[in-house]
């Protein structure tokens, strides 16, 4: 619509009058109050890389019970308390909200926006995160963890089976989450429709976008499914209700369908977006753009649908007519394509250049590997009646660490190397990035091979001892080893992470030389990320001119939008100029929401149902507050 | 030993290196109860689609492996020259289209192939079964019921599943609390122990044998001790075992037994257990009309041996902490007629 | 100051299309996953249908109220629609009688909604049907009260005169939502009340 030519370059004085519109002060009240969305990312990072600390200290505490056969570090009530909280954590506190970070963190860097469509939500989803995280850590306080495994099937949940609180720690942690992560979902989402710079039509946005937008519309779908069971068994605990008490008419199984049908997309929601971001990352280490792009953005909306077909592999063994689980196990195969077609982009990436092996790409290398050996796996539980023999031992454990690690946390790690010099302006050391690497590649391998073998000689998953004479000593014994060497590998990244942000070396705007926009801007951007918003022409802006491409992003020159916190919003398929979008200043309104609803769920909790109801008002009256129009401009909501 | 060569000997060309594993997995884990040591047809046909998967598995990983390391080698000379190569646009949708849709899709055809045949061979016995056993999960342990037509020839035991061999064996689980999973490794996959749910599966051993199985589904703080045994025996001895089941509990002969019984049923354990024949009906615990005649304690917890049981019975929670049997004040002589007894039952 | 460095780039660009803003799209996700929600409540009510002996346990569930109560909610669609075209074409007064009509026939539908419940024969702790019966319905009386104070405080905005034919995102946001609250409702009084009607073993 808006053709670049009569834009001129912009002056260092606007550079100077955007600073001060976007400028969040120092103070507390600007900590507390900021709706910048690179603040809200790294906090979201650095939250997250907390609970994987937590979560490792659960495993290291396992890793320890489990070295040799009867071991008495743990009684049983402390392990399976322990166990439950790992997986938890790693999974729900983790393994999402890393991704959160990222995203948050990139998003309107990689679509030319100043920030996310819905700031103020934005900092709202990390205080919820944040809080529910809390909220599940003061069951530790109590002694009263949840102890019944992450997946909590009933009716061991039930107040018959499990009288404490532990459980209601469980369940309204979770639903706690699942508000921030639905919030956080529909910024995307609405992110991804609004706030693209012109010209970034959907066949331009980078595969991040894809894959994350792909998981939040997941998240829209799936996570309900959670809130119902998680409300199910709150009120069958609480309010003596029957949803999952066969003696009444309930069922433990809908337990485990709504369980799985949320699950299972789960899965795909925490490893859709790393390798999003892998596809961002191999291409600048090869030099080239992504093979099969469009496949690839196939493939991962093809993973998110079929995501949603396969839950019941989970439940092999409960029973079902042997038809329904056929069908569900090709589903399940099914679901080997898109990755197989994701891995051989990546291969293909690779197979026509010469790679530049610096420490990400070292990461990303080892990432495809274990994708492979997790997905490999995969199709052996999908494999209906072996999956009989495989279901609940250690095997399953195995393939669900070579996925959530391999796809899950290799990819972040690669992607805090890649992503570091923009965020902070420094580069991570590169040799003490090789040792990274290398320990925690090893020590993974050398921790979770072994589990397959365990499994296939038949322990099962959950134990928290086992007797000798089982044939499982030495391959629990190199696991427990395995993890202690891959737990130091990921404390030399902590360490390269903390040091290198002092000492590193400068960055520069475009170390790795990518082509997408974040790096067109200084490391770290400036506040309003862009001087200009950009107008875009190709999937890789910034390697237009070396790629011989026709048509020419314009970078350097566009709006500057320098009378307010405003940047633009486009159409949702073609990104066309739509209009200028006003954005919010600093609220404390998200932090006051997330109080309000962290003191909610303390009320459920002790079942104090007055608190929960005035806490339930004061959600309300402060959505009010934020939703009034301000008096300055009373129109002014739509921006 | 004979039904791991007709394992293998079923899928052909597999290759050396799985007879390698297979070594390995014989020596270093003896004993274990792997699915890998099938002692039945139905777990022998597990067992061969295994291998099958984990073939395939590891060729598909040592491929793909190739592939990311000859161009990563390439690159690391390149790297060394700390120059950037240029760009350039590449292309390679061939790569996609051959390796991550035609060869998957041929591959995963052939794989639920085999699965689906697996299943039809495997999900039910291929003759009826001659007989059925119930077996109820506990929290943590194993009733076991061997119904017959006439009700006082039932048999009530636990933890101890003994089994004809060479027949099918149709199983009906269900639970009296939580979810829990019968699992016999190496006599067929696991059925999941639900509440309120009926479940039906079957098994068969094909060689004599004691074969540990285990409690699958996490069901509280002592999952962990929730075992079985399956004792496989000729049909003969199956029969006498069973028509010994059948009797209720003999009268002590001497006098310190039966100081023993009367301890017995004035002590707290008759509240939770039942010895058949006498006045000992609780219904919480195992069935101990036959306890002596049993292996192990505690779901396969301890050996069944004089010194173990009385450990168990004067505290079983420094054993199997958090079980439902409390920590018992039995005076000496008492817990010695009990023992001399509980001996008695065989 | 602000002016002349913005003035260059401001007016090449568009002032406002009939493109949706964020706000609109924000509140359809919300929309999609509220939906999914009840969805998965239904699906649970049905799941449990199928393995029940006899569903409902006891009687029917009476169509006494919830009919008519399900015809007001239906009804109260039209009336707020009547009131959002109202505010399309600048109509001030259309949408503040017409928010005002759609919030009492809301208040109505939760008086009513009351009475039935003090009519039940059976409560959510009776047995797994009364557990989803109420839970579900409990869900959605929740969600009238929401839409009921949106409604509220769209129609004190209103008078406050905060909207015209062309910004009124609140008004078309909150018409959203209750429509979604009355469609919602369609398919839970299907389920809960017709359905035994058409299929169901008691």
């Amino acid at each position: 619509m808006a053709t670049t030519a009569p834009y001129s370059e912009p002056t260092a004085e606007t550079a100077a009058h955007l600073d001060q519109i976007w400028h969040t002060p120092h103070t507390l009240y600007g900590r507390l109050a900021t709706v910048d969305h690179k603040i809200i990312g790294i906090r979201y990072l650095v939250t997250s890389f907390v609970f994987l600390a937590l979560g490792g200290l659960e495993a290291a505490a396992m890793r320890a019970q489990l070295a040799q056969p009867n071991l008495h570090l743990l009684s049983p009530e402390a392990y399976n308390q322990i166990f439950t909280m790992h997986g938890t954590t790693m999974i729900f506190w983790y393994a999402a909200p890393i991704l959160s970070g990222f995203s948050n963190y990139l998003w309107p860097l990689l679509l030319g926006s100043r920030d996310m469509a819905l700031p103020r939500v934005n900092a709202l989803s990390y205080w919820l995160f944040l809080f529910s995280g809390i909220f599940l850590y003061s069951s530790a306080l109590v002694g009263q963890m949840p102890d019944r495994g992450w997946f909590a099937y009933a009716p061991m949940t039930e107040l018959r089976y499990s009288p404490a609180l532990n459980m209601d720690f469980y369940a309204l942690a979770l639903l706690f989450l699942t508000i921030s992560t639905t919030v956080g979902s529909i910024n995307f989402l609405v992110t991804m429709l609004k706030m693209r710079a012109p010209g970034m039509s959907i066949n331009r946005m980078p595969i991040m976008i894809w894959s994350t937008a792909t998981i939040s519309l997941s998240v829209l779908f799936a996570l309900p499914s959670l809130s119902a069971a998680c409300t199910f068994l709150f009120f069958d605990r609480r309010l003596a209700m029957h949803f999952f008490d066969s003696a009444q008419g309930g069922s433990p199984l809908l337990w485990q369908h709504l369980f799985w049908i949320f699950g299972h997309p789960w899965v795909y929601i925490v490893v859709l977006p790393a390798m999003g971001m892998a596809s961002m990352m191999i291409p600048t280490f090869c030099r080239r753009p992504l093979a099969g792009h469009t496949y690839v953005v196939m493939a991962t909306i093809m993973t998110g649908l079929i995501g949603f077909g396969v839950w019941v592999h989970h439940m092999f063994a409960t029973g079902l007519p042997p038809m329904a689980m056929s069908f569900f196990s090709a589903a399940s195969l099914t679901i080997v394509i898109p990755s197989a077609v994701t891995v051989f982009a990546w291969i293909a990436t690779l197979w026509d250049s010469k790679p530049v092996m610096r420490t990400p790409m070292l990461f990303l290398l080892g990432f495809v590997v274990l994708f492979v050996i997790g997905g490999v796996s995969g199709v052996m539980t999908a494999a209906l009646p072996f999956d009989w023999q495989l279901t609940d031992t250690y095997f399953v454990v195995a393939h669900l660490h070579y996925v959530l690690i391999g796809i899950n946390l290799f990819p972040v790690v690669a992607a805090v190397y890649y992503w570091f010099p923009k965020m902070t302006g420094r580069m991570m050391s590169e040799r003490l990035g090789r040792w990274n690497f290398w320990v925690m590649f090893i020590g993974f391998n050398l921790g979770f091979f072994p589990m397959h073998i365990s499994g296939l000689l038949g322990m099962p998953r959950r134990i928290y001892t086992y007797g000798g004479g089982l044939g499982w000593d030495v391959a629990n014994l190199v696991t427990s080893i395995g993890a202690y060497v891959f737990a130091i590998g990921v404390l030399l990244f902590f360490i390269n992470v903390i040091v290198s942000r002092r000492t590193g070396a400068v960055a520069g705007d475009n170390p790795w030389d990518g082509g997408t926009l974040e790096w067109s801007v200084s490391s770290p951007p400036p506040e309003y990320n862009f001087l200009v918003i950009p107008t875009v022409r190709s999937r890789e802006p910034l390697w237009e001119d070396r790629l011989g491409s026709a048509q020419r992003s314009s970078i350097r020159e566009g709006p500057t939008l320098a009378e307010g916190r405003e940047t633009v919003g486009t159409t949702p398929l073609d990104a066309e100029l739509a209009r200028v979008l006003t954005m919010p200043e600093d609220s404390l309104l998200p932090l006051a929401l997330a109080l309000v609803t962290l003191v909610l769920f303390y009320g459920l909790l002790l079942q104090a149902w007055w608190v929960a109801g005035v806490a339930a008002f004061g959600v309300y009256i402060v959505l009010n507050i934020w939703l009034w129009p301000k008096a300055t401009e009373p129109l002014s909501e739509e921006g | 030993m004979s039904v791991r060569s007709r394992c293998t000997g079923r899928t052909p060309g597999l290759g050396a290196s799985a007879a390698a594993l297979i070594a390995w997995l014989g020596s270093a884990c003896a004993g274990a109860p792997s699915p890998f040591r099938p002692a039945s047809e139905p777990a022998a046909q597990l067992a061969s689609l295994g291998w099958l998967l984990t073939i395939i598995a590891a060729i598909v990983c040592v491929i793909i492996m190739v592939l990311v390391l000859i161009p990563a080698l390439r690159g690391w000379r390149a790297t060394r020259a700390r120059e950037l190569p240029p760009l350039h646009r590449g292309d390679g949708e061939r790569w996609i289209v051959i390796g991550g849709i035609a060869i998957p899709v041929v591959m995963l055809l052939g794989v639920f192939v085999v699965t689906a045949a697996t299943l039809s061979k495997t999900s039910h016995p291929p003759t009826r079964a001659r007989f059925m056993i119930q077996v109820t999960g506990h929290q943590w342990w194993w009733e076991v019921h061997y119904p017959s037509p006439d009700p006082q020839q039932n048999v009530t035991t636990a933890n101890e599943i003994h089994i004809p061999i060479g027949e099918p064996i149709a199983l009906r689980v269900d639970s009296r609390d939580v979810i829990h999973s019968f699992w016999v490794p190496q006599l067929h996959g696991k059925i999941d122990v639900i509440p309120g749910q009926t479940n039906t599966f079957w098994f068969r051993a094909d060689s004599a044998g004691v074969y540990r199985g285990q409690c699958a589904e996490y069901c509280g703080i002592q999952h962990t001790h929730m075992a079985l045994q399956v004792v496989a025996e000729p049909r003969a001895q199956f029969e006498a075992w069973l028509a010994q089941q059948r009797r209720p509990a003999v009268a002590p002969g001497d006098a310190l037994a039966l100081a023993g019984r009367a301890a017995f049923e004035r002590q707290a354990c008759s509240l939770c257990h039942a010895i058949q024949g006498t006045g000992a009906a609780g219904k919480l615990g195992p069935d101990l009309t036959h306890v002596a005649s049993r292996m192990m304690l505690g779901a396969g917890t301890i050996p069944n041996t004089p010194g173990h049981l009385a450990g168990w019975i004067m505290n079983s929670q420094t054993i199997k902490p958090g079980n439902d049997m409390p920590q018992m004040y039995i005076d000496g002589a008492s817990l010695h007629a009990i023992m001399a007894y509980l001996a008695t039952l065989h | 100051m602000a002016a002349s460095i913005g003035i260059d780039s401001r007016h090449l660009l568009p002032a406002s299309t009939r493109e949706h803003p964020p706000g609109w799209w924000a509140m359809v996700c919300l929309i999609i996953t509220e939906g999914a929600l009840f969805a998965y409540f239904l699906f649970s009510y049905f799941y449990l249908e199928s393995m029940a002996p006899q569903w409902p346990p006891n009687n029917l569930p009476e169509l006494k109220l919830a009919g008519p109560n399900t015809v007001i909610l239906i009804a109260s669609s039209f009336v707020i629609w009547w009131a959002a075209r109202g505010i399309a074409v600048g109509q001030q007064m259309r949408l503040r009688i017409g928010l005002l009509i759609t919030a009492i026939m809301g208040v109505v539908f939760l008086i009513i909604q009351s009475r039935e419940y003090a009519s039940l024969k059976f409560t959510a702790s009776s047995h797994a049907y009364g557990s989803l019966f109420i839970t579900i319905t409990a869900f959605h009386f929740a969600h009238v009260v929401v839409g009921v104070l949106m409604i509220l405080t769209t129609e004190l905005r209103a008078w406050l005169g905060h909207f015209t034919a062309h910004r009124h995102l609140a008004v078309t946001n909150t018409v959203l939502y209750w429509h979604f609250v009355d469609i919602v409702w369609l398919f839970v009084f299907t389920a809960l009340y017709l359905t035994p009607r058409i299929w169901g073993h008691s």
